[in-house]
This record gives structure tokens, C-alpha cells and sequence, in this order.
């Protein structure tokens, strides 16, 4: 991951910025310039509060190359509190124990590196609440 | 008068016991948990580090503080773990709480002793009136050679505190630091594992900076350990802060609510930190704490803390340390933890 | 708009094809395409490809294959729609046709994914995910669709079993296609005793990583019995939608919303309905896609494409055929190719010449290729006419 790749998401990565539509309300993750219910291109800069339940999820054990040393390690797309969805690792627990309506809340974790001499990429990952 | 306005902890889930180190290599559990008084330690996830416990001790403190992140001046990470050699820890903190780009950083190193000496400096930049609030954090993963002594010690934590002038859940009453050029404990650049000189980080080393800084520091105060509810020093392992704080003459009860020792391991840089935050936890408005850091080199950071009445109103407002040491345990096997460390030589690296 | 059909399809045979480069693949199976046709030229080409870039280095391919082809200077485009690239480049061509701009126009899709290893083909095909906030979390394509098979079985009750049988049925009919990359048949203890990819899904549940190539010549209707000897097949509809890209996007997680439009414009376009298909080529990149597919596509109603494959109604010789050709489970998977893959198929099954696997006398079938997590879906009807 190149470091203006990787930096230019650093408010959602970090801090879970989101867009929520002046107009209707609806919550954007990462943030948009156009809302995809209303047309509407006003947003205001939220945090999501990083709390949520698990959608649906799989354990992966055959990864693409920079995970291969976490196998196997578990995914899920997670419903935030905001009413918006996004797919993180599901850490801290036995892989096997997800289920779907777990809830889990956000935690700052490396979650890539490039390569041993490259940058750490951090950002968010959910652990059993 | 300047003190704490919020402070926290961060505790990995990973355990590994002294048996299950011990085991691999044929070592005698029963005498090292009784040399060293320690049960297990705390091990850090792959995808944990210095800077990611610290994103979470902060945000942990701000919890407490109830303060606009905008308005931390300065935020200095004391860790002998770094994740990069060169590239600062404390930026990427600065920048998940929310309090760039008008912040102060820097990323310090003392051995076990940089979290005291980032708390130090916060303070001092407040109590001078450049900053409003300063954030002092102390976090490690530390590495022990496999094999090594310092294998069934060394740990993984953080613990963060915001000194500020106003809102205070603890005045700092008086500090105090006492240094001498002691090679007891170093990594020199490029080597992965620490070395040691054995019984030499005890007597010279530990005991004579630890109980110089407490003495001094209860000179200056005027103080006797009597005027203390709790004490707190650096724990290379369970039973060395026991021992000191025999020799100064405090009590078990003044020492056992900050010994996190016997089941969290040495966090090094986040020790007697981690330690303060677990006493913060429970102490009751005037409580008077002492507290030693220790950091090999060598030397030791002091501050005297008495706890204010919003302590017990904001203390809930984040997980305390005990509940994060205590809660949701994960026990590991020798494999999986060499894994987690980086100890298996991979045939590629990835 | 005139009338399109399709008068000569060809495809190489689909596998781990070492000796042949991209360029190679892409030239024999248009050759097959042109020769089947019996035209002696064409006026314009539409390649598919998803990622050429990652898995060959090679970008610029229209002008590089129509140079192989030896057709230079007519136009030539590559189209990217991740593994819908193929069913897009039909479409593109359709359109080309049907707008009079063009007379005889080659179609095709193209893969070259062996060059690369396991790990770096699972990056590459990982760029038709949302690559910030998919892929950089660590999710693969087995493992967006094992979530969506996990939110059907949470939702319709589908059992491991259930899911087995589409990757027998597809085994068992690839078993019938000499160009299919594992043409062995599997049974179900196989597949749920076959190694873990992302759960609930095994290697068995998945499409391989494929090199292959299949082409089609079109033309207008009115032009097919003067240009070639062979039945011409007409392309009454065609579709295309789009849908989030991320997974965690898509409005509910056991629709495919992208198929669920492109069917619907590709059925009023031909004036048929589900139930007028005779036999349909769907998206199987993993055995889930299959089931969700063709509820998607109306061949069955919603939650009951969980029994379609166990019970034999779209096995061959079933109510409803479906991966007559062993689909991408075990015909392979090409990415780019896939889309084209199905329309030889089809119009093979239509002229009445699919040997062993031929379904009586089909008069309509339908193809649906889409591509990522069900980000893009492609949907043509062919008839025979």
C-alpha cells in the first residue's frame, strides 16, 4: 500500500469519519459527495461511535499474500449503530465463536504492512463488545 | 496547581503462564513463579503495538477528562518498543483521537522508565503555561529472548494521562528524578531481543534508583510513608516493587492495589503507569499516592499524587485496569505466542 | 435498431494452458469464432478483460490482439467490468450491430491468470471488491461470498448439503465437456470433506483460477443466412445494471440487485418471462451464486434455489438446466472470458451441438455473467431461430 494511498483514508481508518446527509439524514461510510437516497451534496463530518452487530461474517483461511501470517482470522460486514454497514476483521475471540447479531465495538489495530521494511497500516477492527 | 484530568489503560487479551513458557524449555515452573512471583503476562495480538494500545489507553483518558481533543497541546509516548525506527509513534495517536495538527509530539525512550518521563514532560509544559493539557503515555510489547528470563516477564500494555490545570482527578504534588549511569538492561540499534546483566539489575540498578527516587522525593515532600495510601513502582516482575516497598516501610495494603505484576507481567514502559491507573481506580478524594518509575541506564521519575472529588465521578466513564487485566482472558499456547512475537523464522517473509 | 445475431462462436479449451500466452488463447478461439461463422472479415472487435494489467502486465490489449488477429486497423476496445467483462464486450458488440454502425463484429473474452501465484491471483481478482474498504480489511472473493452464504443460510435455512449439490450437478456436467478445466465428477461428501477456503465455502464450493478465451461473431439478423451456412441465433435481449460495489453496500445481503434489474430489462426487451427459458449459463462462481442467481433471475422463487440443484430441477434433463457446461465450477473460470464462455454454450446447445450434455431441442436460453460481489450483472436471451 503506497503511503498517499493509505494516508488520504486516515479520518475514516482512525477516527471512523463519516458523511450523514443534511437533507435525509442518511449516513455514509466512507463519506460521499452526492447522497446515493436524496441527490443531496451537503454532509456533515460524523464519528461513528465504533459500537455494532455482526450481519454475516466467514472465517478466511486462504487469504490474499499480506494476511497469510493472521489465518485464520475472521470477517464480517458489521451494522453500525448509525445505520450504516462496513466489513472488518472480527478479532480477540476464537474465529469459530462469531455468530450473526454478535455485538462487537471498534478497536485500533494494525491491519496490513507493507512487507518488513514498508509502512504499518492502521486502522479499525472489531472485537467481541 | 496541575494534576491529572483523565487517565486510562489498555490491557491485550492474550495471557501466556510461567508453566506454559516453562514447559518448552524444561525449565522449573514452581521456582520461577516463586523467584519471580509471578503467575502469567499479558501478550500482545499481531495486530497490536505500542501504537494501537496507546489509541486506546488515550481514548480511554479522554473518556475520563470529558475534554475537546483539539485542545491537548502536547502528547509525548514513552515506549522501548516503537513500531518504526524512524517515524513517530505519537503522530498516528495524535491523529486517531483527534488532536492534530496543533500538538506537540515526541516519542521517548528510557528503558522501562520513557512512560514516567512522558508524563514528566506533559507536565511540565503545563504547569509552565505553554500548553492547556498534555497527554503522557507509557506502552510496550515487549520482547524477551526466547529461553531468556526476561521471556516469562516481559509484556504488553499502555496507560495515558492528561495533566491539565483544571478538572483535576488527581494534583501532582511533587516530583523528583534521580539518574546515574548504569548499564544494567540495553538493545543496541538493529538487535531484536534486549540483554542483561543478570544480578546486576538488581542491587545496583533497580533497588538503588528505585529507593533513591522514593527517599528523595519523600524529603522534599516533608512525607513519611505513613502520609500514603498506596505506593506504586516500576515491577520488572512481582517480586522486586514487593521488596522495595518493604525496604521504604510500606505496608501490603499501601502496595497490593497498584502490584499488577504477579498476572500482568512487566509492561516495561507502561508498568508503574499501568500501575498509578489501577490505584486511580479505586482511591477515595485526598488519597496521597506515591509513585517510582524505573528505567534501566538508569534512573527514576517520582510524583506524589493526591486524588481529588471528581476521581470518583469520572472514574466509570472508561474500563478500569483491573477489569481489562482480570475480564475476557485469552490463554495461549507456547506455538501460537512465538507466532504472535515474530519467533518463527518464516521461509518467506511476507 | 436492426435485429443481431449470432453466427459463429468458438472457445479454447479452458484450463491451466502453459505453453500459451495471452495473446495465443485470445487469436485461437476468435479463429474457431470466424471460421465457425465462415465470415472472411471483420469490421470491429470488443475484448473482455478484467485485469490483464495484474495478471499478464499487459494493458492496451484491443490493439495488441487485433494485431495478432491479423485484423489491423480496424477499431478494437477492450472492456472492463470485472468478471462481466465478457458479457459487456456481447453487449458493446450488440449494440455496435444493432446501431448500424457495424456488420460483422467479433465479441470476446480473454484470461491469462496462471502467470501469477495462488496469493497474487487473490489480490488481483480482489481489485473488483472496493479495494479501501473491502479488501484492506482482509476480505477475499471466497470470503464476500461465504458471507452472503451465510446470510442466506441464516435467512432461507439452507443447509452445507444443499450448497454441495450445485458444485455435483456442475461436476457432473462439465464431465460432459471436453474443453471443461475438472471435467471428474465430485459427490457431496467430497465437496464438504474438500479443504476450508472462507467459511462455510471449500475449494469445491469455488471456481478455479482458469486461462482460456471464447469469441462470437455478430451480425445483422438479415445479413446471418448470406454470411454463414450456420443456424443463426438471435439475440432478443440484453441487459446490464449496476449495484454497490462493496458487498456490505448491496440493499439486502441475499439479493444480487444488478441481476435482478439487468433480467428485468433483458425479459421486457424479449418479451419472455423466466418461465419461457429453457435452460440458462449463471454466475456460479461459487456455489451460492448459483442459488441466489436463479431466484434473482425468477427461475425459482425467492428461498428455493436452495433445493434447486439437490432436487434435480436444474439438472440436465430438469425442468430448468442451468450450467449445462459445468459453469464456472468446473468448466473454469477465465474472468474476463466467462461471459462469452456462456454464449458458446447456449447457441452450441441451441444449433442442437452439445454432444453428451445437449438438452433436447431448447428453442430460448438465457446467460447471466456479473461481475465482483454482484457489483455489475450482464443478462442476454438467445433464441435459436
Amino acid at each position: 500500500m503506497s503511503s498517499p494511498k493509505f494516508w488520504r483514508e486516515i479520518p475514516q481508518r482512525y477516527r471512523m469519519e463519516a458523511g450523514k446527509c443534511s437533507k435525509c439524514g442518511k449516513v455514509f461510510f466512507p463519506p460521499r459527495l452526492v447522497c446515493s437516497s436524496c441527490k443531496g451534496q451537503d454532509f456533515e463530518t460524523i464519528r461513528l461511535a465504533g459500537t455494532g452487530r455482526v450481519a454475516t461474517y466467514t472465517v478466511i483461511r486462504v487469504s490474499a499474500t499480506q494476511f497469510a501470517d493472521e489465518v485464520p482470522f475472521a470477517v464480517g460486514v458489521i451494522d453500525m449503530d448509525e445505520g450504516v454497514r462496513l466489513t472488518s476483521q472480527i478479532v480477540d475471540c476464537d474465529p469459530e465463536s462469531v455468530k450473526t447479531g454478535m455485538p462487537v465495538k471498534i478497536e485500533f489495530r494494525k491491519v496490513q504492512e507493507e512487507g518488513k521494511a514498508g509502512i504499518l497500516c492502521y486502522g479499525y477492527k472489531c472485537v467481541p463488545a | 496547581m496541575a494534576g491529572i484530568v483523565g487517565y486510562g489503560a489498555y490491557v491485550p487479551r492474550h495471557r501466556i503462564t510461567v508453566e506454559e513458557i516453562a514447559k518448552i524449555w524444561s525449565a522449573d515452573a514452581p521456582s520461577y513463579k516463586r523467584g519471580l512471583q509471578l503467575r502469567q503476562k499479558s501478550v500482545p495480538a499481531p495486530d497490536q503495538d505500542t501504537v494501537t494500545m496507546s489509541v486506546e489507553a488515550a481514548r480511554n483518558a479522554l473518556k475520563r477528562a470529558q475534554i475537546d481533543p483539539m485542545k491537548i497541546g502536547a502528547l509525548y509516548i514513552g515506549s522501548e518498543s516503537h513500531p518504526y525506527a524512524v517515524k513517530p509513534s505519537g503522530t498516528t495517536v495524535a491523529e486517531a483521537i483527534g488532536a492534530t495538527p496543533e500538538v506537540h509530539c515526541a516519542d521517548l525512550e528510557f528503558a522501562c522508565k520513557a512512560g514516567s518521563e512522558g508524563m514528566f514532560v506533559a507536565l511540565g509544559l503545563v504547569r509552565a503555561g505553554l500548553i492547556e493539557y498534555g497527554m503522557g503515555i507509557g506502552a510496550d510489547t515487549s520482547q524477551g529472548a526466547p529461553g531468556d528470563a526476561l521471556e516469562y516477564s516481559a509484556a504488553a500494555g499502555a496507560a495515558a494521562f492528561i495533566f491539565g490545570k483544571d478538572n483535576l482527578v488527581a494534583e501532582v504534588e511533587e516530583t523528583y528524578s534521580y539518574m546515574t549511569d548504569t548499564p544494567d538492561f540495553w538493545r543496541r540499534e538493529y538487535q531484536f531481543y534486549p540483554e542483561h546483566a543478570g544480578r546486576f539489575t538488581g542491587e545496583p540498578a533497580y533497588f538503588k534508583h528505585v529507593l533513591g527516587c522514593a527517599k528523595g522525593i519523600m524529603k522534599k515532600a516533608g512525607a513519611t510513608p505513613k502520609d500514603f495510601a498506596y505506593i506504586v513502582c516500576h515491577q520488572p516482575n512481582g517480586k522486586f516493587p514487593q521488596r522495595v516497598g518493604k525496604m521504604l516501610g510500606f505496608s501490603k495494603k499501601q502496595i497490593e492495589p497498584g502490584w499488577l505484576a504477579p498476572t500482568l507481567g512487566n509492561t516495561y514502559s507502561g508498568s508503574s503507569p499501568m500501575g498509578l491507573s489501577a490505584i486511580l481506580d479505586i482511591a477515595k478524594p485526598g488519597d496521597r499516592i506515591l509513585m517510582v518509575s524505573y528505567g534501566s541506564g538508569a534512573g527514576s521519575d517520582g510524583f506524589i499524587f493526591k486524588a481529588t472529588d471528581r476521581l470518583p465521578e469520572v472514574r466509570d466513564l472508561a474500563p478500569k485496569t483491573r477489569e481489562l487485566l482480570d475480564n475476557n482472558q485469552i490463554y495461549l499456547e507456547y506455538g501460537t505466542y512465538a507466532k504472535f512475537r515474530g519467533k518463527i523464522r518464516r521461509a518467506r517473509e511476507l | 435498431m436492426r435485429e443481431v445475431a449470432i453466427i459463429g462462436v468458438g472457445m479454447t479449451n479452458w484450463g491451466e494452458l502453459w505453453e500459451k500466452a495471452l495473446r495465443d488463447i485470445y487469436v485461437e478461439s476468435a479463429l474457431l469464432a470466424i471460421n465457425d461463422a465462415g465470415v472472411d472479415h471483420i469490421d470491429s472487435m470488443y475484448v473482455g478483460s478484467m485485469t490483464s494489467g495484474i495478471f499478464v502486465g499487459q494493458e492496451h490489449l484491443a490493439s495488441q490482439l487485433a494485431d495478432y488477429l491479423g485484423v489491423l486497423p480496424i477499431p478494437a476496445a477492450r472492456v472492463e467490468s470485472a468478471c462481466a467483462s465478457g458479457a459487456l464486450a456481447v453487449r458493446m458488440g450488440f449494440m455496435d450491430v444493432a446501431s448500424g454502425l457495424n456488420d460483422i463484429v467479433l465479441v470476446s473474452g480473454v484470461e491469462k491468470m496462471t502467470d501469477v501465484t495462488g496469493g497474487d491471483a487473490t489480490y488481483a481478482l480482489g481489485t473488483a471488491a472496493d479495494q479501501e474498504y473491502e479488501c484492506f480489511n482482509g476480505i477475499t472473493f471466497p470470503g464476500l461470498y461465504a458471507m452472503m452464504a451465510r446470510a442466506y443460510m441464516d435467512r432461507y435455512g439452507m443447509t452445507r448439503e444443499q450448497l454441495a449439490h450445485v458444485s455435483v450437478k456442475n461436476h457432473q456436467n462439465g464431465s460432459l465437456n471436453p474443453r471443461a478445466q475438472f471435467p471428474m465428477k465430485v459427490t457431496v461428501e467430497q465437496v464438504m470433506d474438500s479443504v476450508m477456503i472462507a467459511d462455510p465455502l471449500r475449494i469445491l464450493d469455488c471456481s478455479p483460477i482458469t486461462d482460456g478465451a471464447a469469441a462470437a461473431i455478430l451480425c445483422p439478423l438479415e445479413m446471418a443466412s448470406k454470411l454463414s451456412d450456420k443456424p443463426p441465433v438471435k439475440i432478443v435481449g440484453t441487459g446490464a445494471a449496476t449495484d454497490t460495489l462493496a458487498y456490505h453496500g448491496s440493499e439486502d445481503l441475499t439479493v444480487l440487485a444488478a441481476t435482478v434489474k439487468a433480467a428485468e430489462m433483458a425479459y421486457k426487451m424479449a418479451g419472455v418471462g423466466p418461465e419461457d427459458i429453457d435452460l440458462a449459463e449463471v454466475h456460479d462462481c461459487f456455489t451460492i451464486a448459483e442459488v441466489v442467481v436463479i431466484e434473482d433471475l425468477g427461475l425459482v422463487e425467492k428461498g428455493e434455489g436452495k433445493s434447486a440443484a439437490e432436487s434435480g430441477l436444474t439438472a440436465l434433463g430438469g425442468k430448468i438446466p442451468v450450467n449445462t457446461s459445468g459453469g464456472l465450477k468446473s468448466k473454469g473460470h477465465p474472468v474476463g472470458a466467462t461471459g462469452v464462455g456462456q454464449i458458446v454454450e447456449l447457441t452450441e446447445q441451441l444449433r442442437g451441438e452439445s454432444g453428451d450434455r445437449q438438452c433436447g431441442s431448447p428453442k430460448r436460453a438465457l446467460a447471466q455473467n456479473m461481475g465482483g460481489s454482484g457489483g455489475s450483472a450482464v443478462v442476454h436471451i438467445v433464441e435459436v431461430v
